[in-house]
């Protein structure tokens, strides 16, 4: 059931504004996003055109508190098969940039970006590894990037997850 | 030829052997790859978290190869997607490149257009070519049957990469495969996605994704499974005894980078190629090309 109620008519626009939200108004709901998708395929929870529909409605709070908007693995097969050019992939990113601002943040992500903000990389190089890269003559690889570190903490990041 | 390397987060702690046989592949046929030190992760993972951050990130790693005045050559598909599109994106939009500088500029680093970015895979198919490989290989490696799994990363926007592949009937991996001697063994949805993104976030439904590839190319008795992708990799390598004991089956199936594949039909030595280091321990296929030591 929808309460009209519950709708925010400006959240598709919410969405257009968001970097890579710009073409959610044109899709007519034909499902080929839905059809092509392969993690739809393993669980129907995840329904890109309903994620869609959702959107348009403007049932913002379902959606950025959902479970579901966290699991497009990116595989852009909708994007290229998509009539009418909406990127879902970029709308999906859209969703979740605005999910992390009203605070609701996968923790994975989370982890990550700490790791990040902290490191500049994933997969923290420990004296370890640089020892066994040496030894199949691979050159060493630099555990912390403070430029990365001054940007994202010029960013906040801290302050948005 | 000339590039610089950029490894990402992922490769030079869990896929030193696509690296070692990138490495010796390219040395063999005379393009220098450059060690830029600072080149950081590409951005990727935090896209989902803050767009803007994530483009910040890969303008930076972007200006460092600019500064030096490099190409850059990638080998994680995932990586190759986001620095082909903060490249684009700040190419076309002055503003947001003006806002990116900005930040960028408080570390001394500045964003200029024009940086070209290829994966090595594209590297070898367009710009040391087919007929120069083909006259460089000592070993045809006729005997082996083998799978591609192209990943998305590598093919898909297609927009985003210039359209350089039909998307939907890719041929590249396969042309770098044939010229190997080797036979390309298709099967079942091939352009599937390997699922690794969900890896961290929905870790069974990353393995149930990974699943229906491994029975497909495995019905047809291949002798391994190529990827040019670490995450491809790591679902279909590292996760395979994970999915056989999940679901009460038995692959076995070696997992090859294409470099180990090309690696081989160069005459390189094994070792050099990281074929060691393999976790599905490619020893029957080697055996077959008479390279069992």
């Amino acid at each position: 059931m929808i309460d009209s109620k519950e709708l925010d008519h400006n959240f598709k626009y919410e969405v257009a504004a968001e970097t890579g939200g710009i073409n959610i108004t044109k899709c007519f709901a034909c499902g080929t996003c839905t059809a092509s998708c392969p993690v739809r395929e393993i669980d129907e929870t995840y329904n890109p055109r309903k994620i869609i529909r959702m959107i348009l409605l403007g049932m913002r709070d379902r959606v950025l508190k959902s479970d579901f908007i966290w699991l497009c693995s990116t595989c852009c097969t909708c994007d290229d098969r998509c009539p009418q050019n909406v990127e879902l992939t970029k709308i999906m990113m859209a969703l979740k940039n605005i999910a992390v601002k009203e605070g609701y943040i996968h923790p994975f992500f989370r982890g990550q970006a700490r790791i990040i903000s902290t490191f500049g990389r994933l997969n923290i190089i420990e004296d370890f590894d640089n020892k066994k890269r040496e030894k199949l003559g691979l050159p060493p690889i630099k555990k912390i990037f403070e430029e990365v570190k001054k940007l994202l903490k010029n960013m906040r990041i801290k302050e948005k997850i | 030829m000339k590039y610089a390397l950029f490894l990402g987060c992922t490769i030079p702690i869990r896929g030193q052997n696509y690296e070692m046989a990138t490495r010796t592949v390219a040395k063999t046929l005379g393009i220098h790859f450059d060690n830029l030190e600072d080149f950081s992760c590409c951005g990727f993972p935090i896209r989902s978290i803050n767009s803007e951050i994530s483009l910040l990130i890969a303008a930076r790693n972007l200006a460092v190869a600019a500064d030096r005045d490099e190409k850059i050559c990638t080998l994680c598909s995932a990586c190759t997607s986001v620095l082909t599109g903060a490249n684009k994106e700040l190419t076309s939009n002055r503003k947001l490149r003006e806002k990116i500088n900005k930040e960028l500029a408080k570390i001394g680093r500045t964003y200029k257009p024009g940086v070209e970015i290829k994966h090595f895979a594209r590297v070898l198919y367009e710009d040391i070519g087919l007929n120069f490989i083909k006259n460089k290989i000592k070993n045809d490696l006729g005997k082996l049957r083998l799978s591609i799994h192209y990943g998305c990363h590598y093919l898909r926007p297609s927009s985003l990469y210039d359209y350089f592949e039909d998307a939907e009937n890719p041929s590249t991996i396969e042309e770098l495969v044939s010229v190997t001697g080797a036979e390309v063994i298709d099967y079942k949805n091939k352009l599937d996605c390997c699922g690794g993104a969900l890896l961290g976030i929905e870790g069974d439904m990353a393995l149930s994704m990974a699943k229906p590839k491994l029975d497909n190319v495995t019905a047809n008795k291949v002798d391994a499974l190529v990827t040019i992708c670490p995450f491809c990799s790591i679902m279909y390598e590292d996760n395979q005894k994970k999915i056989e004991a999940k679901y009460g089956v038995n692959y076995n199936l070696p997992v090859l980078y294409y470099p180990q594949v090309l690696g081989l039909a160069l005459g390189i030595n094994q070792e050099k190629l990281g074929f060691h280091m393999n976790k599905i321990k490619p020893d029957a296929l080697l055996e077959k090309l008479e390279l069992v030591k």
